[in-house]
């Protein structure tokens, strides 16, 4: 049977196959160097002192508290500003919609919002959030900026999981004479929190690695501040630090210890995504 | 009960209707990006003319008689843009093969997940990764003064292109009915002369999704790109610094006044305008895959 093969037909099964393997062994490579060099560079330089303090001047010592505090501070506003608007548009196209030309108009424009490249998005954040909306460079300018990329994110995993709650749910509770508001409220929405959660999980993500959109809209700022001062001031996140410690001041140790920290919270965010995913799976076949 | 129902009504309808306006926000996000971007860009477009805006081969906004023409930036964004893919591509298209038909279930959710992470991973980590590894091994390889160029900045983009590229291919080789395949194997070729002649070209309109989204991933990358290309308005050449539509935004938007201000609006709205197009190929691509 082996035989029957012509030597041609043979050989290119053989590179294919070939062909194939390298590929897919040059993308675990990649993937493992990736973390591996990171994580090597930047682990060492992770200190206590580093990740607990703020930059000073006088005691020529580089601390990067704040700028974790105003990725963090940047990634609750945009998530607090998100949510609702995504889950409240995923739930109008899936639940309320009757016009199919509408829905093929924002499905197109949550498409198109997806494609846009995040410097767009730092360009037109800093025309109208900071100096229309008047808000200066400051995190909740940035926070507004991202909650624009975030929103086509949040409504695709929300409406992905809204089409799997089965019709039978909502005819039984209209049977029992509740409204349309009522039964998104405790039967809908209820049902599908994990495909919210992924959006989350998900955004949390992007909003973690984004720098482009918050270069001109967040700002540079190291500065020390709770919650309500931090986003009404200018302030770096992770990545905006580390791309002024790498680019603008040689800083490579800190940078690479950001980047290690980005690193361990990357992992992190798709270890939780692909555990909720895998719920949103089971959910999906049974 | 028929009085509850009735009071109910006006409530149903409010509600409706503060639905209908968190659907419509996408719409408008849109809108208000495309009018703040025309608006923005265009009365630079009108001071330097069009034609010496696009075709002039000279930047040089700060200079005494600056000069505004983008044409080294556009074939930049272009070049690497087109450089990314003829790397990234057949790695990225040969892995989804390879892990959609191939690859034994466990090597496939690990390689998932790789791709996963490698989405995931922050465009500052690869433009740091890339200025401290790569731009020094070109300079040693090739012998040339400095490493930030347009081979590193298109080395760059091939890999962060790649998980894109494997996902939308992975999902249309997926969606290939069975039975072609059955048919395939039962005429008596090899699995392999399966995978390549019957399953991808029976996906290729999901294939050709992922090469246009992965153009478009290319084309606006900044941060990375901005790190490892060198940022000098030169014409493109694989070894010379280069500046791309996206850095050429945000390199100079920090300290720009004026017309050059005005000029970084227009370049942006050029970027804005390739994306377009791009999202309308890849909606046509997306739509002719799902409706087969």
């Amino acid at each position: 049977m082996k035989n029957a093969l012509s030597p041609r037909r043979r050989a290119y099964a053989f590179l294919m196959r070939m062909l194939m393997i390298v590929a897919v062994g040059l993308t675990g490579m990649l993937t493992l160097f990736l973390i591996g060099y990171v994580l090597m560079r930047g682990l060492p330089n992770l200190t206590w002192e580093l990740l607990s303090t703020k930059p000073s001047y006088l005691s020529d010592r580089i601390g990067i508290l704040p700028d974790i505090l105003n990725t963090f501070y940047l990634i609750t506003a945009a998530l607090f500003l998100v949510l609702p608007l995504g889950v409240g548009a995923a739930v109008y196209l899936n639940e309320y919609a009757r016009n199919k030309k509408l829905v093929a108009v924002i499905e197109y424009a949550a498409e198109t919002l997806s494609g846009i490249p995040s410097i767009i998005y730092g360009l037109v954040g800093m025309l109208f959030f900071c100096q229309f909306l008047n808000l200066r460079t400051s995190l909740f300018a940035g926070a507004l900026t991202l909650v624009i990329m975030n929103l086509p994110t949040v409504m695709r995993t929300t409406q992905e999981s809204l089409k799997t709650v089965p019709q039978s749910y909502r005819e039984g509770a209209f049977a029992l004479g509740a409204g349309k508001w009522r039964v998104i409220r405790t039967v809908v929405l209820p049902d599908c929190v994990d495909g919210i959660l992924t959006g989350c999980i998900l955004s949390v993500g992007r909003m973690l690695g984004e720098s482009a959109a918050l270069l001109f809209t967040a700002g540079f700022a190291h500065e020390l501040c709770n919650f309500f001062e931090g986003l009404g001031s200018a302030g770096a996140t992770l990545t905006v630090a580390l791309y002024v410690y790498a680019k603008e001041q040689g800083e490579f140790d800190v940078a690479f210890a950001i980047a290690a920290l980005l690193m361990i919270l990357t992992l992190l965010i798709n270890f939780l995504a692909s555990l909720v995913g895998k719920r949103l799976n089971r959910r999906k076949e049974v | 009960m028929m009085k509850k129902v009735k009071t109910d009504k006006p409530a149903e309808t409010v509600i409706h209707g503060i639905f209908f306006l968190l659907g419509l926000v996408a719409v408008g996000c849109v809108l208000l990006i495309t009018v703040y971007l025309v608006i923005a860009g265009i009365p630079a477009i009108r001071e330097i003319g069009l034609i010496p805006f696009l075709f002039g081969t000279r930047w040089a906004s700060t200079a005494a008689e600056p000069s505004f023409g983008i044409l080294p930036i556009i074939l930049t964004s272009v070049y690497g843009t087109a450089g990314a893919i003829v790397l990234g591509v057949p790695v990225g298209f040969l892995t989804a093969v390879y892990l959609s038909k191939v690859a034994p279930p466990r090597v496939r959710s690990v390689m998932e997940s790789a791709a996963g992470l490698l989405a995931g991973i922050p465009s500052v980590v690869y433009g740091l990764v890339g200025m401290l590894v790569l731009v020094p091994a070109i300079r040693n390889l090739f012998h040339v003064p400095d490493g930030a160029s347009l081979l590193a900045a298109i080395l760059v983009l091939a890999v962060m292109i790649l998980p894109s590229i494997i996902k939308v291919s992975i999902t249309a080789l997926d969606a290939v009915p069975k039975e072609y395949e059955d048919a395939s194997l039962a005429l008596g070729a090899t699995p392999i002369e399966t995978y390549f002649r019957v399953s991808v070209p029976a996906a290729k309109s999901g294939i050709a999704a992922a090469v246009v989204l992965g153009v478009g991933r290319a084309m606006g990358e900044a941060m990375a790109v901005m790190m490892v290309a060198g940022n000098v308005a030169n014409m493109p050449s694989l070894f010379q610094s280069v500046r791309f539509l996206t850095t050429a935004v945000a390199s100079e938007m920090s300290y720009s006044s004026g017309l050059q201000r005005e000029a970084l609006f227009s370049i942006a709205l050029v970027l804005f305008l390739f994306i377009m197009l791009i999202n309308a190929a890849l909606n046509f691509l997306l739509k002719r895959g799902a409706g087969k």
